[in-house]
């Protein structure tokens, strides 16, 4: 990667903008503030402000105005009334959420399901880079790289198609093996078992994304010192101890980063998995706060209540990210914020 | 791991040997359910029912292929996604590279507030309802364009595509301000030329994220079915055969023809139509979106 790395490390999109702290490349005039007014600068950069601030404009109407939909939570909200005119209600939407016997079920779906999705689909995707990078012919693990990246650019819909299809009754691959190998007596019914919808979710996401998700930590290992493999060779330790010694250490800010990001969308981690794949005999293990907004907020009109149900989504990813992100700068030193 | 001289001993050529076959049987985890889909969609529709149909079809025939083109649902879906992936991907590569040509500058003024106020859009969202309830006032419900106008501008690859900008040397820039060139002229015919490469990668997310869209029509345009997308389609028909039904209960006309009608052979037929314009793309595309990927996001 060489010098272009270097240009990519100070810029990372994924690091927020007041954590790059350090000075970029000394190119271009430097910013002379104060010699000149305000309105001076504005109209020798007017081309940029032209460039610039229609897409302003656009972010705010499209991502900052929802903001003020929070509102709504603490109203009873009716669609024909103006905002003066709705009816504040404090708290009641909560207060109703928090005594729904269905949100709970919801809330223990969602973390489950979150929580299966962090440790394995965050784990096999460092375990599979570290194993293609030890991948001697080159060819090869290029054609294992292609391959793995594939199921990314299908659609969920067209995964749910393949998943229903692997696991159906007649003709799915799953049951065919499990029955030629004796394992089972008879094809199970995968997709009405509501025990099963937690780890075929599970299982689908490592699918379609481990490939995908390599592509990072392959990038960051590239980045590690050959010298380094180069003296643990001559001390004579093993591909083992490489790749637990050097390997894992080199790439361990790269994995925190995205562990923390992860963290932060515990909660608010799709649902079209869940919608796509879920059916009505698995509802009680399926149903995601997510789906729960739509069924309740958006299907059944009740956009209060569905407000209320995000505005708490929200609240408890932050609080998470803010969690592990403090956690993890006392570990390693490593800080998103 | 490039050392010639690297003595193996029996217990790496083991490691070799097993990571080896881990890594085939990955390949083969990741290609039979499109194989199995191929072969069943090729296959003739009757005697798909008896089953044992894995990777090569038994009694081949292109004749689900015809039967699905018939629908007209399925042709208006398949020009909604071509459209909506085009317009999606040049309105979106035009609007995140002039913010992101604007951010490049050192010396542009709003520069800091900008990517501040863009940033912060990468950690909250202000959640289903709200966001819905912006689309109606906005009066885009049952429109085209509730596709477009909503992804426009993506903090991600805005930052991306300014991540590559700030690589390029200055000098270009300067000597055609010499020259007497604006702002906007020096966007448009110097910078853009030369960002090629992450622009074909900004281009195939965008395409693939637009190609691949369905919740997006679920939930604004449902009930305008000319605006219906191949995905959507697509999601209609597997969901209404699937056991237990689904909470589609307004799954008008074509689904409930196709649900009735549709074999195994068809859905899968479906499926392969869906699938096989992004198959086709990203082989080639591979090299600019792992550097794509790695510009930005690795931290070395």
């Amino acid at each position: 990667m060489g010098s272009s790395t270097e240009t990519a490390s100070n810029n990372s999109a994924l690091i927020p903008e007041s954590n790059r702290g350090r000075p970029r490349k000394a190119r271009g005039p430097k910013p002379d503030r104060g010699k000149k007014g305000l309105w001076d600068s504005v109209k020798q950069q007017k081309y940029l402000y032209f460039m610039s601030i229609p897409f302003v404009i656009w972010v705010f109407v499209f991502s900052y105005l929802p903001l003020w939909g929070w509102t709504m939570a603490f109203q009873n909200y009716k669609p024909a009334k103006s905002f003066t005119d709705q009816k504040w209600v404090g708290l009641d939407n909560f207060i109703e959420l928090f005594q729904d016997e269905r949100f709970y079920l919801v809330l223990r779906n969602t973390l489950a399901m979150s929580l299966m999705g962090i440790v394995f689909g965050f784990v096999v995707p460092i375990f599979f880079a570290i194993l293609l990078n030890e991948l001697r012919g080159m060819l090869f693990k290029r054609f294992v790289q292609t391959i793995s990246y594939l199921p990314h650019f299908v659609s969920w819909v067209v995964v749910a198609g393949l998943v229903t299809k692997m696991l159906s009754i007649d003709g799915g691959i799953v049951n065919d093996v499990l029955v030629a190998l004796h394992i089972v007596d008879e094809p199970i019914q995968f997709m009405a078992k509501g025990s099963w919808f937690w780890y075929i979710v599970t299982a689908s996401d490592i699918w379609k994304e481990t490939g995908w998700n390599t592509i990072i930590y392959l990038a960051a290992i590239t980045g590690i010192d050959q010298e380094q493999y180069e003296a643990s060779r001559v001390d004579g330790a093993s591909r083992w101890r490489q790749m637990w010694h050097i390997t894992l250490p080199g790439i361990r800010s790269t994995i925190a980063i995205l562990f923390i990001m992860a963290i932060g969308h515990l909660v608010s981690n799709g649902f079209e998995k869940q919608f796509l794949l879920g059916n009505s005999l698995v509802t009680d293990y399926s149903e995601v706060l997510d789906l729960y907004a739509l069924n309740y907020g958006i299907n059944l009109g009740r956009f209060s209540y569905g407000t209320a149900i995000g505005i708490f989504n929200s609240l408890v990813s932050i609080l998470l990210l803010f969690t592990a992100n403090g956690i993890f700068k006392k570990l390693t030193k490593e800080s998103i914020m | 791991m490039t050392n010639k001289a690297f003595n193996a001993t029996r217990s790496e050529k083991l490691f070799d040997l097993f990571n080896y076959i881990l890594m085939a049987l990955i390949v083969v985890l990741t290609l039979y359910p499109f194989l199995n889909v191929l072969a069943i969609s090729l296959n003739n529709s009757t005697d798909t029912v008896r089953g044992g149909i894995y990777i090569w079809p038994r009694q081949f025939t292109l004749e689900n292929y015809k039967t699905i083109f018939q629908y007209d649902g399925l042709l208006q879906g398949l020009q909604i996604s071509i459209l909506r992936t085009l317009v999606g991907t040049v309105l979106g590569l035009i609007c995140a590279s002039m913010l992101a040509f604007t951010l490049s500058r050192v010396e542009f003024r709003a520069r800091k507030f900008i990517s501040t106020f863009l940033a912060l859009t990468m950690y909250f969202s202000g959640g289903m309802v709200p966001v819905f309830i912006l689309m109606r006032d906005l009066h885009l419900l049952g429109s085209f364009w509730v596709y477009i106008f909503p992804g426009l501008i993506s903090a991600f690859n805005v930052f991306v595509i300014r991540s590559f900008m700030d690589g390029l040397p200055y000098a270009l820039q300067e000597s055609a301000k010499l020259d007497g060139a604006n702002d906007f002229t020096i966007y448009w015919r110097i910078i853009l030329p030369l960002c090629k490469p992450v622009l074909a990668t900004i281009a195939l997310f965008l395409a693939v994220g637009q190609w691949n869209a369905w919740f997006d029509t679920y939930l604004y345009n449902g009930g305008a079915s000319q605006w219906t997308t191949l995905q959507y389609e697509l999601m209609k028909i597997l969901q209404s055969t699937q056991q237990g039904g689904s909470s589609m209960t307004n799954s008008n006309d074509m689904a409930k023809q196709m649900a009735q009608i549709s074999p195994e052979s068809i859905k899968m037929a479906i499926t392969i139509t869906v699938t096989l314009p992004i198959l086709m793309v990203y082989p080639f595309l591979q090299k600019y979106f792992v550097g794509g990927m790695t510009l930005g996001a690795v931290k070395s």
